[in-house]
């Protein structure tokens, strides 16, 4: 093929003038920004134009549209359904399943031509319309190419059989025929409708040959004078051997019969039996397979691929599917007569019947406007292991890349990327890789959306991910000064350093206002606790407060202590600690036994003794007269435990 | 691809740069009115300006959002020989039942004594750094030590290029194997056959930036400069804009610890070199994945450049501008619904694929014409040509090439005549419905005499079939 290079397709920028101006231009998760400005040069400072604006470029068009999210949605259990039934049955069973979930995607795409159909009839909208019709034409295209994949890829379907599945095929989809029939039989006479004939040549063109004796008898009824003529043609028609899905007839039996009918139908035409009605002997031509006359009822036919299929019915119907390739082309050129040339979705089927796989694979990528066609049907085809068959040492390439755009172009869309996760997953070269990056970049809106990120990144074990969004969230949490959420999501980030700045703005906190915030969190931090130290020294803290709420004054008293001497309290909050001591040393019984009393003691002159800044200590009047009432207090509870445990031992 | 929408930027001189946050749901602008606006995502779509402040006393040349791990954080580098640091603060109500936010400066960065060309934050895992560039020829990399102090920032590196530099790129790699690194471009158009492009590389022993390569074929003006993601690769990529785009490939040699120090050094391959642009090229970016650069040149076009997997670059997709004065009230509007069919042939850029060979003799200004078609049909005013002027429903448009190849679309009779008789709702075709002919069918209706990526890697498997 001799391609001439061409530009590739344009968007318009309104405004921005190409003659004098340059785009600037940033990417987003899903959209590119663009927007006019001049390189090289400073500005002008006289201001120029102050309109210039942003445009905001999608990429994924279809994405976007309401009517295909049910394509986008069921094709995905489909697909998924596809993934997990991986080789388990062999021969025959793995390849009806196969066909099975061909089918299945083919139902997906009918019932979402049928919505889109619904949906172009009852808008009053004119643009509207024209977009779901459009839409509509786009899904049948496709399924029409499926169908014709599923037939020859999927099924492989033998000689004989193929001859059958070719037939359901065209009369699937040339469907005007139907209502033709139906204006027909509901005239009053139908013999004497101008479109009778036509009707019957449409039956006998599409092989429905009961369909065709049924109406053929209307007319002898109408007819009696020419009653023989119509019971041979019955006869003939009637007689025709028509190969049998069943293997109780063998390919050579089949082509004997065939070929004896044969002779007796070219044996009437000779003897003029129907030379008095032509329609008849056109009908009789056309069971004798003439081209001639089969190529009359092009009109009626519509598309070349129906006059292959009924020329091959008629002249070849054991068929073999290799040999399609000459009856195609064949029929192609005598269709179109060099009148016109063919069209893309002539080509596409055209390389389906060539069995050029990667050539309809190409051709679908090229017209069809999204990636969704191309993705799944390369997918199905490399489960039915054709890519490989073809040795073409990147088929299962190709699967993994129009999987990655197909989901790449879901993840852009703001809830169908949970679609294109399960299909990174199936990409086992860059799956993983294409996930973290687009996953990140999910706006974590509300904690709902980040807690359900969040889970997809752990089923994966991306630590990474979870870190960073876990962090996002803590951060956006502080600037917001919800500091028990902020808490809690850098402990599941199991980010340290933030968890110690988070717990001293807590003890910051209750320093300037006396209580906690986030109770419940705090209380309940169990082994994270260990997160950091500030957060332990927190987490105690707090457990302190509580045993003392709880009055267990021993217990609390032990805590205290430990807080200071084991070095979990950070040395600016030892003053607060010692201060909680104060009314514990003031209580009626004796808390802190004589040595814990001493500890304290030394925790207090270290404190003192031990701050480089001493001057503070003696110059605020409030700090002094605290150290001097602890040092009383100490005293006091020195003399008192010194006395009590003096008396125990005495005793 | 389409425009989804336009937004009246309202600066009053020149913007020079746009930038997307992390996340996509918010954007800065600068501009040479030395201000900085920024604007946010609402839930239905719409962007809002939340706020515009004067940043520098120079024409602001580029903005850059800070990994939202850091908070939301900017950085603006300007003619004023100073980049700077901004900060956004919560609360203060009055702002917020305003919808507007606030920006506060956290740092000045004075360093330089000539205009701040390029400033970029490094990958997150180094934690919050920002490397400056200047028309001197420094290279300057601080760092915020803690960062919820965002007022200090230490000057950790001053790298001396000996060029005007006009750009900066960090390697986003977070790989162990891989040492922090900088690649910087220079535009100095002095006729000498210095390398322009110039890599450094962080220096665990010696704690410092080294020059790792030089990029010797590089040897004209410079003006942007951008590493891939890098997808868990062993080797580098980096795209170069000068008076063509350029792809390099980067890949580590082996270290060789007694010779150089320790500095790793690459084997560079050339893996593209795109002269469509005709001229000077701008900028180069890269997509989130690193599949799709974009680069804009003298042409006034965007271009979009993919490789397929068989490593072949091809471009796929034009952004350009069509000329027609914008009105300034033009707001953002839908363009999506209005546009939809006429745009849809466009989309295939999407696709990696080109359009047929009629869409390639469309203007810009017939293409818009389209577009207005059914932006009409849709009832909805099209909002950005509020004038009737030039394109008025009721001038002729038979003459244009859309207009033709819409109505003789034979491909859209085809289409009524393989759909399934239920959808003939009074028994005959509804040609009525089909009578809409869009540009798709139109590219159906076209064969295809276009060469694309898919069509090479075919004309490969068939030698490999032979």
């Amino acid at each position: 093929m001799d391609e001439p290079d061409t530009e590739p397709p344009l968007v318009v920028v309104p405004g921005a003038d190409p003659s004098a101006r340059q785009l600037c231009f940033a990417w987003g998760p899903a959209e590119v920004l663009v927007c006019e400005t001049l390189f090289g040069r400073a500005g002008t400072g006289d201001g120029a134009p102050s309109s210039s604006c942003v445009f905001v470029v999608r990429r994924d068009q279809d994405i976007y549209i309401q009517t295909l999210r049910k394509l986008f949605n069921e094709s995905h259990g489909i697909f998924m359904g596809l993934q997990r039934s991986e080789e388990e049955l062999a021969g025959k069973s793995r390849k009806a399943q196969l066909v099975q979930v061909s089918k299945n995607y083919r139902s997906v795409i009918r019932a979402c031509m049928e919505d889109m159909h619904q949906a172009a009839v009852s808008t009053q909208d004119p643009a509207l319309q024209g977009q779901y019709s459009t839409q509509v034409s786009i899904l049948s295209a496709m399924e029409l190419i499926w169908n014709l994949c599923e037939i020859l890829f999927v099924e492989s379907a033998t000689a004989g059989p193929l001859l059958l599945r070719l037939l359901d095929w065209v009369r699937l989809h040339v469907c005007d025929v139907d209502s033709m029939v139906r204006e027909v039989l509901s005239s009053e006479s139908p013999s004497k409708h101008k479109l009778f004939w036509n009707v019957v040549d449409v039956f006998v063109l599409q092989g429905r040959m009961d369909e065709a004796r049924h109406l053929l008898s209307k007319e002898a009824s109408a007819n009696p004078t020419s009653m023989n003529m119509y019971k041979i043609l019955d006869d003939l028609m009637k007689k025709m051997p028509v190969p049998s899905l069943s293997n109780t007839q063998t390919l050579t039996e089949l082509e004997l019969k065939w070929q004896h009918w044969h002779e007796e139908c070219q044996r009437y035409l000779q003897d003029g039996t129907f030379a008095s009605n032509p329609h008849m002997e056109s009908i009789c031509k056309i069971l004798l397979g003439d081209e001639d006359a089969i190529l009359e009822k092009k009109e009626l036919m519509t598309t070349w691929y129906h006059f292959l299929v009924t020329r091959l019915l008629y002249s070849h119907p054991t068929v073999k599917p290799l040999e399609l390739r000459f009856y195609a082309q064949s029929s192609m050129d005598l269709f179109l007569g060099g009148e016109s040339s063919p069209e893309p979705l002539d080509m596409i089927l055209m390389a389906a019947f060539e069995f050029e796989m990667h050539q309809v694979i190409k051709e679908c990528s090229i017209v069809l406007s999204n990636w969704w066609f191309v993705a799944h049907l390369t997918d199905l085809l490399d489960h039915c292991k054709l890519l490989q068959s073809h040795n073409l040492y990147f088929g299962s390439n190709m699967r993994e890349f129009l999987l990655l755009e197909y989901a790449s172009g879901l993840f852009s869309h703001h809830s169908l990327w949970q679609l294109g996760v399960d299909y990174f997953d199936h990409c086992p070269e860059y799956g993983r890789v294409y996930l973290e990056l687009h996953i990140e970049r999910i706006p974590l809106s509300t904690e709902q959306k980040a807690l359900k990120v969040l889970r997809i990144c752990e089923q994966r074990q991306m630590h990474e991910q979870v870190r960073s969004i876990c962090k996002i969230m803590a951060m956006k949490a502080l600037r917001n000064n919800r500091l028990g959420s902020a808490l809690s999501w850098s402990i599941r980030a199991k980010d340290a350093a933030f968890a110690t700045l988070i717990s001293d703005r807590f003890l910051k906190d209750y320093s300037e206002r006396g209580c906690f915030s986030d109770l419940d969190l705090i209380d309940n931090l169990g082994p994270s606790m260990l997160l950091s130290d500030r957060l332990t020294f927190l987490g105690k803290y707090r457990e302190f407060h509580r045993l003392y709420g709880e009055k267990r004054f021993p217990e609390a008293a032990r805590l205290l202590l430990t807080l200071m001497t084991a070095h979990i309290a950070p040395c600016s909050f030892w003053m607060t600690l010692l201060t909680d001591a104060l009314p514990l040393l003031e209580q009626k019984e004796v808390i802190f036994s004589a040595e814990q009393t001493y500890e304290l003691m030394r925790c207090l002159e270290d404190l003192t003794a031990g701050n480089p800044d001493k001057q503070k200590f003696q110059e605020d009047d409030i700090e002094t007269t605290k150290v001097e009432m602890l040092r009383l207090a100490l005293a006091r509870n020195l003399a008192r435990v010194i006395v009590k445990e003096g008396t125990v031992e005495g005793s | 691809m389409f425009v989804a929408r336009s937004i009246a930027a309202d600066h009053r001189d020149l913007i020079h740069d746009v930038s997307f946050d992390f996340h996509g749901r918010r954007m800065a602008t600068c501009s040479s009115d030395q201000s900085v606006k920024v604007w946010d995502k609402s839930e239905n779509g719409d962007w809002h300006c939340t706020a515009s402040w004067k940043t520098h006393s120079g024409s602001v040349w580029r903005v850059t959002w800070a990994h939202p791990e850091f908070g939301q954080v900017l950085a603006s580098c300007s003619f004023d020989r100073t980049a700077a640091v901004w900060e956004e603060i919560v609360g203060e109500s009055n702002d917020k039942l305003r919808g507007q936010s606030h920006w506060v400066k956290r740092t000045t960065l004075v360093d330089s004594r000539t205009s701040v060309t390029d400033v970029k934050f490094a990958p997150k895992h180094m934690g919050l750094m920002l490397a400056t560039c200047s028309a001197d020829g420094v290279v300057r990399i601080y760092e915020a030590p803690d960062v919820m102090n965002l007022s200090q920032w230490s000057l950790q590196h001053e790298i001396s290029c000996k060029l005007s530099c006009s750009c900066i790129s960090w390697n986003p790699s977070s790989s162990r194997a891989h040492s922090p690194m900088i690649a910087v471009g220079s535009d100095d158009n002095s006729p000498n056959i210095l390398a322009k492009v110039q890599i450094y590389e962080y220096n665990e022993n010696t704690r410092k930036y080294a020059k790792a390569e030089a990029l010797m074929t590089v040897s004209d003006p410079v003006h942007d400069i951008a590493f891939a993601p890098n997808l868990g690769r062993s080797f580098h990529i980096l795209a170069v804009a000068t008076k063509d785009v350029r792809i390099f490939t980067l890949k580590p040699l082996r270290k060789e610890l007694t010779s150089s120090g320790g500095l790793t050094k690459f084997e560079i391959h050339i893996v593209a070199q795109f002269d469509n642009h005709n001229s000077q090229v701008w900028r180069v970016s890269w997509n989130i994945t690193g599949t799709v650069l974009a680069s804009s040149g003298d042409d006034g076009c965007v271009r979009l450049w993919k490789a397929n997997y068989m490593d072949n670059w091809k471009c796929t997709g034009i952004l350009k501008g069509n000329g027609s004065p914008v009105n300034g009230s033009s707001q953002q509007g839908i363009f999506n619904a209005s546009l939809g069919s006429a745009n849809t042939s466009l989309q295939n850029s999407l696709n990696g694929s080109s359009a047929s060979r009629a869409d390639t003799k469309l203007t810009g200004v017939t293409l818009v014409f389209c577009c207005l078609l059914h932006a009409h049909r849709n009832g909805k005013r099209s909002p950005f040509s509020p004038s009737p002027a030039p394109f008025d429903l009721s001038q002729d448009t038979s003459s244009l090439l859309t207009t033709k190849y819409c109505s003789q679309s034979l491909f859209k009779t085809r289409c009524v005549r393989f759909l399934p008789a239920q959808f003939d709702t009074d028994g005959t075709p509804d040609r009525k419905i089909f009578g809409e002919a869009s540009c798709l069918e139109k590219t159906i209706n076209n064969p295809p005499k276009t060469q694309n990526f898919h069509q090479n890697i075919f004309l490969k498997a068939c030698k490999i079939k032979r």
